[in-house]
Formats: C-alpha cells, structure tokens, sequence
C-alpha cells in the first residue's frame, strides 16, 4: 500500500472515543483461534541469538505451510526478565513456556506443538527444588510470585507496533486524563495512589507535580531520568524496551497536570535498544495524534525530545541531569531553589524516573484506589527488581511493596546456587547497602530499607554468598563512586578515596581497630557536608557492611585473612593432587609460567611466582585450583 | 571502522543541529560516532556554531566518559565492571585482558589495534560476567575466552 500525505493524515485520532473506536477494531480483527509464538528479543536474549530462534521459526513454519490449519503469528517482544533461560519462545494463548531454545529446536516445536498440540518436554522449566516440570508461564514460581504492573505488557507486545500496544491499552489513561479531567484533578489522582518516585529516594509524585503546577503559565517541563547508572540495576532499560508507550503516556499526562509543553527523555547511551524502540514510539504517537498540537481535541499541546547522556552517573541526579540537557558539564547545584521553582533552562521543572512515569499511565487507567490498594501503607504500588549475582533465577521482578526479601530471593529467585541462604543481598546501588540473611524477613519498602541502613535505589538487587566479600564490595562501590564523583565538592571529591584507600588497607590485611573509627568519623563528615546525593549516601556501603559483618573486617585487620578467598594479597592458589589430572590446560594459561608438572601427573603451583590473576582456575575444567 | 570516517563530511554532521549550546553534546555524540574520537580542530568547528567558548567545550568534552580526544583503537573491547559482574570475576577479566595486550590501564594500544575500556554497567547481569567486542555482547566471558577473541580480531 502506498502511504500518502493523506494516509498519514487519516491516522490522527481526534478524540477519545477515536481511540476507544480504532481499539475495538483491532480487537475485533484478531483471530481466535490463531496461535501466537512469541520469541523475546530483549537484551539478554538477543545476546543469546534469540534472532536465529526468530528466523529459523519463520523458515520452519514456511516449510510446514500447508500443514497448517491457521498459519501462526510470530511476535517479538521486549524482556520478559526470566534472563538466565533465555533465549525464550512461548506459545500463545496456551502460555506454553519454552526456555534455552536454539535455532536446532525450532523445527520439534513447529511439528509437535503447532501441529499437534503436544509439548517439547526437554525444552520445558524444570523447578530446582522438586524436580518438577513445569508446562505455562503460570506454573513457574518466578512468574506466579510476582504482581506486574509496570510490566504488565512487556512480553506480550510487540515494543515496535503501536496498535499492538493499543489492544493492550495504551494511552487509555492519557486519553482519560485529557478528556475528562482538570490538569488539578489529574495531581489530585496521582496525590490520592500514594505514588513515591522510583528513581531512588521515593518523594511523593503527587507533591512533587503539585509544586510545579503552582507556578501559572509560562514555560515548563516535564523530563524522564532514563540515565539508569546503578550498576546491577537494568528495570528502566526493560521497561524503555518493552512497552516503550507507557513512559510516553505518562509524560503526557504529566506535562498536563502541571502545564508543559515540552518533556524530554535523558537516556543512557549505553541502551542503543530503548533508544531505537523509544524514537519509533515517539514517531508512532505522533503520526496518531497522540504528540504534537491538540492532542486527542483537547487542545492540549505536547511533544518529547530525547538526549542521549554521555556516560556520567552523576547526571542520574536531578540537577545535573538537567545541566546535561542544557549541553553542560553535568554537575549538581545546591537545592534549593528546587527544579519545581526552577530547573531546566531555570523554568518551572518536574522529573521522574522511568518506571515512576510507567506507573503515572496505569494509575489513570485504572484508578488511584486500584493502586493504592497494592504495597503497604507508606509505600504503594509495585516495584521492580533487577534480582542479580548468585542467584538461581537472574532477571526482572515486579512486586508488591512490602514483600520480605526471602520471598524474593529465596521463592521467586529460586534460592542461591549451592545454598540454603544467601549471604547478603544488596540493595540501592552504589549509594545503598548490604543487608544480611538475618533480615531475610524485612519487609522490602522505601522505609524499612532505609532504617535497616541501606535504600530502595532505582530496584537493582544483587544477591551475594559465601564467596563474596564483604570489605571488597564495599571497596568496589567506593571505587565506582570516587571515579564517577563529579569534583565539584570536596567532602565526596576528597573523602570518598579516602574511605577507599583505609579499605585498600584492610584488604591488605593491614590497618588497625582505630581505622574503623576514623572511618565512622569520615562517614559523618561526608553525609553531612555533600552536595548532592552521590556523596551523601556514598558511605552507606561501609556503614551497612561494618553494621553487619564487623567480624569480616575483623579477619582482614587482625588475622590477615580474608574468610571469602576474595582479597588479592590475603590468599593463595593450589592445586588439588586428587583431582588433577595433569592436563597441563593451566600451565599454559599461567602467564608466569608458575604452574609445573609432568603430563598427566598432578601439578603444582610456585607460589613465589604467581600474581593470583585467577588464570588457572578459569582454565581448569576439573575443579582441581582452590583458593585459601 | 575508521575507513568509514573519511567518507564523512564535518559540516554536514555540524548542520545537523541548530547553532545554539544545549545541542553541544549532541553534536560531540555524533563527531564521536562518526570519526571514533573528537578531534581538536571538530571541537573548534563545533563551539562557532554552537557559540560555546572553547574552554567549556573542553572541559565538557572531558567530563563525560564517552568523549575521547585521541583516536581510538581499530577494535573496542568493552569489559563490564558492574557489580553482578563485579562478583563473577570481572575485574580479574579486564587485569588479565590488558596484561595480555601490553596495556597497565584501560586505553589504546599503541599500534591502535585495540582500545580496552572498562564500563560501570551494561544491564546484562544474566549474562555476567560480560564483554562487549566491536558491539557484539559476549555472554559468561572468561580470560582465556576473551584473550583468544581478541588475538582473532588481531590477525583479521
């Protein structure tokens, strides 16, 4: 079909009930009966050649062809978080759940399960614990225990295709918003959910939009912090991949509440994939009138913008992101006046993260009292969790607020490889702290993560066990955060390499008891004196992990020991004679020609020679290195 | 990689963006893109359009990461250091991977055959420990993995 000026014209929808019409229409044009196979071609399966999946299901289903009663639909879809089984198919609409597909098992799906309706069984989840094989997405406990919201279509649209996304329902709470309700009214909705920003320290968004909203007239903004810097933390570039409308939508009705026409998405470069999915929403809103001028009839005007950053994690904070817009060096400037009196361009300004603008859209749709009866009473909602490190179950949560952190790592995440327990679970990014398995039971919300000496953060989650460090994580987030430190003042410029190089010490196996209060005394002094948040909660990472594994920093100051086998200078490398079997694969990996030994007898390591770069263990395929 | 600069042109990248400050980063991102670094005379030709004094320019152009002022290597290696990485030997990786190519620091080798950098993280976490070669994500990298895909860009 040819598409003309007038085509593209026609798409506009001018109202409401053109969104509600051209919705029923594309409902009522799906066939029921047809199959639907729908590949992920998030990040982490992309990775793992999800595309082949894709390409080989086309040539096998052509193959098939007349065999077919109904020709099924391929669907390529944004994350489904279930990352460590991809590449993942699933068959709808009986939900049949196929993890770790290769392009060699396309041909067995398209022959058993399109054609006769039987399952691939070898290609099904089998549960951990029970041994269990599991046939739908419902029956596995990492889907069944969550509660998804923001997430709720990703997987299942196709981020590209925007009438896609309008059968799920997008832009239904925009057009609500835009239709039926006063700019005030839309603050009261989002007041009344009890909505706290996702983006780490969980203000009001209600509150927030309503400081901007008193300014009258002239120019505002409105800006999605998409710069996802925590590392560890991958919900915002899920949510951008995956239902890349919902952030959209929500900058919509946030730039209406609070009277702005311009909103502007800052981007982290390093997600060439949501930028791509985002630009096409973008493109897609406004062929359907959904950006630009009167939008839907209701004379409202907005459009969006993005800016890629440019690979700071100091402009994930509000003021320096805002810099960065501008074209600046992204620094932060002392608040107040706050970005509500005066921020982008020195205008009337609100910002929320992602995943806060994501749940703006479904609380219009669906109503402030739907929201605020999920979470617990300070903290409404759900919240997204990238649950990482030594897990069973790598990949994307939604939960609701209040859930105790075992059921997350324990029921959801499937436990920790090897082990009854984790050892800590860190939450916060870089600003927040580990908590220990004798917190397995706090409940996961904005205030009890913060008495418990860590924060919510942006939702990265990493879980650690006996063979992670304490005093090295804490020095790596101290590293991340002394390198990304913006300079502009010195208690976090000075202080925080300072609480580095003491922990540098330790993990020497030197320093003394006193260092540990030096280190207090200097965590005081940089919380209080920081500009901005990346300094201020810097410390939080010593200070949780000395509240919790005091006796670790013990064995490294006073036993010259690290008990994890983590801390270059405080172990050593051997080889196991029972297991070794003499295959000389490590005294070629060795780059000191350390390792010595007759082929096919056990090896030995001189120890004065090696610089325990890890080399012989990564090369060993029996297991035979230990480090004590 | 390189190759592709030459066909570009500076003033149709400059024209791409209005001539006023808020689009300096913007246009640094796509000089960067194009020709793999920003050259002193790029940064120049981009404060007269732009109106931005040079010593800003600069002082922005070095603040943030993804800016490099000297020409980078034929081959990029990006080794993530995010904490799931972190904890799966990431570090050891990236040590290894340097050591191996005769550089003590992340940066360019100097027969411009690689740049190695070290990245705060890729959102990859199920994939850890992870390294991106040439834009291709490598998932569960090890040293002797990414050592033996390097000597192969090497030699092509």
């Amino acid at each position: 079909m040819q598409v003309t000026a007038k085509n593209s014209a026609d798409m506009r929808l001018g109202s409401l009930e053109e969104l509600e019409k051209l919705r029923s229409e594309l409902l009522a044009a799906e066939d029921p009966d047809q199959t639907k196979i729908i590949v992920c071609h998030g990040t982490g399966c992309v990775a793992n050649d999800s595309p082949s999946v894709t390409k080989a299901l086309k040539a096998a289903l052509a193959a098939a062809g007349e065999d077919i009663k109904v020709m099924p639909g391929i669907k390529t879809t944004g994350c489904h978080g279930f990352c460590s089984r991809g590449p993942l198919v699933i068959i709808k609409p009986s939900n049949i759940f196929y993890q770790q597909v290769k392009p060699g098992d396309v041909e067995e799906i398209v022959q058993k399960t399109i054609l006769t309706g039987e399952t691939v069984d070898r290609l099904l989840y089998v549960h951990p614990q029970t041994g269990e094989t599991l046939k739908t997405t419902e029956e596995i406990p990492f889907y069944s225990g969550q509660e998804r919201v923001v997430l709720s279509n990703i997987g299942q649209i196709d981020p590209t295709d925007i009438e896609d996304a309008f059968k799920a329902g997008a832009y239904a709470g925009m057009a609500k918003a835009l239709t039926n309700m006063e700019p005030g009214q839309v603050i009261e909705e989002v007041t009344k959910s009890g909505l706290r920003g996702r983006g780490g320290a969980g203000f009001p968004t209600g509150l927030k939009w309503s400081l901007a909203a008193k300014h009258q007239g002239g120019q505002k903004y409105v800006l999605c912090n998409a710069d996802e810097g925590d590392p560890g933390a991958f919900m915002d570039r899920s949510v951008m991949e995956g239902d890349p409308h919902a952030v959209v939508e929500g900058m919509i009705i946030g730039g209406y509440a609070i009277g702005a026409d311009t909103g502007y998405v800052y981007v982290r470069a390093e997600y060439p994939l949501a930028i791509k999915h985002l630009v096409k929403a973008l493109d897609d809103a406004r062929a359907h009138g959904l950006l630009g001028e009167n939008i839907l009839g209701s004379g409202f005007n907005f459009d969006i913008r993005i800016n890629r950053g440019a690979g700071a994690f100091v402009c994930g904070e509000e003021t320096a992101l805002m810099r960065s817009v501008e074209g600046k060096v992204g620094e932060p400037v002392p608040r107040p006046p706050y970005p509500s009196d005066k921020g982008l361009f020195g205008k009337p300004s609100v910002l929320n993260n992602v995943e806060t603008w994501a749940n703006v859209s479904r609380i219009l749709d669906k109503g402030a009292d739907w929201f605020a009866s999920l979470g617990t009473e300070k903290s409404k909602g759900t919240k997204v969790f990238a649950l990482v490190g030594k897990v069973n179950n790598v990949g994307l949560v939604e939960v609701p607020m209040g859930i105790s952190l075992r059921n997350i790592v324990m029921e959801i995440g499937g436990g920790v490889p090897g082990s009854d327990h984790f050892k800590a679970v860190q939450t916060g990014g870089p600003s927040g702290g580990c908590l220990p398995w004798e917190d397995a039971d706090l409940p996961v919300d904005f205030d009890s993560l913060i008495a418990a000496g860590s924060m919510m953060g942006s939702g990265g989650m990493i879980v650690m066990d006996e063979r992670d460090c304490m005093v090295d994580v804490a020095k790596y987030f101290l590293g991340f955060l002394e390198e990304e430190s913006c300079g502009k003042c010195f208690p976090c410029r000075l202080g925080v390499p300072r609480l580095r190089e003491t922990l540098n010490r330790f993990s020497k196996g030197q320093g003394t008891l006193e260092d540990i209060d030096d280190l207090y005394s200097l965590a005081e002094a940089i919380k209080a004196g920081s500009l901005c948040a990346l300094g201020g909660t810097a410390p939080n990472a010593v200070l949780s992990t000395l509240r919790y594994f005091r006796g670790e920093y013990e064995a490294h100051i006073l036993e010259h020991r690290c008990p994890a086998g983590v801390c270059k200078d405080l172990i050593t490398y051997s080889i196991d004679p029972e297991v070794c079997t003499g295959c000389r694969a490590c005294s070629r990996a060795c780059p000191q020609g350390a390792i010595t030994g007759e082929k096919k007898k056990p090896h030995t390591i001189e120890e004065s020679l090696c610089i325990r770069c890890g080399m012989c263990m990564e090369s060993c395929k029996f297991g035979a290195i230990q480090v004590i | 990689m390189a190759q592709q600069a030459i066909d570009i042109d500076i003033d149709e990248i400059i024209e791409r963006y209005p001539g006023r400050p808020e689009f300096l980063i913007f246009l640094l991102q796509d000089i960067q893109a194009a020709f793999n670094y920003v050259s002193s005379e790029a940064l120049t030709l981009v404060c007269d359009h732009t109106g931005v004094p040079e010593s800003q320019a600069y002082s922005v152009a070095t603040f943030y990461n993804s800016f490099s002022l000297e020409p980078k290597g034929e081959n990029l290696i990006q080794v993530c250091l995010g904490t799931a990485c972190h904890l799966k030997g990431s570090g050891l990786i990236a040590e290894n991977l340097m050591r191996n190519l005769g550089l003590d620091q992340p940066g360019t080798t100097d027969d411009l055959k690689y740049t190695v950098e070290t990245v705060n993280c890729l959102g990859a976490c199920a994939l850890a420990p992870v390294a991106v070669v040439n834009g291709d994500y490598q998932p569960k990298v090890s040293s002797p993995k990414l050592m033996k895909t390097a000597q192969k860009l090497g030699t092509e």
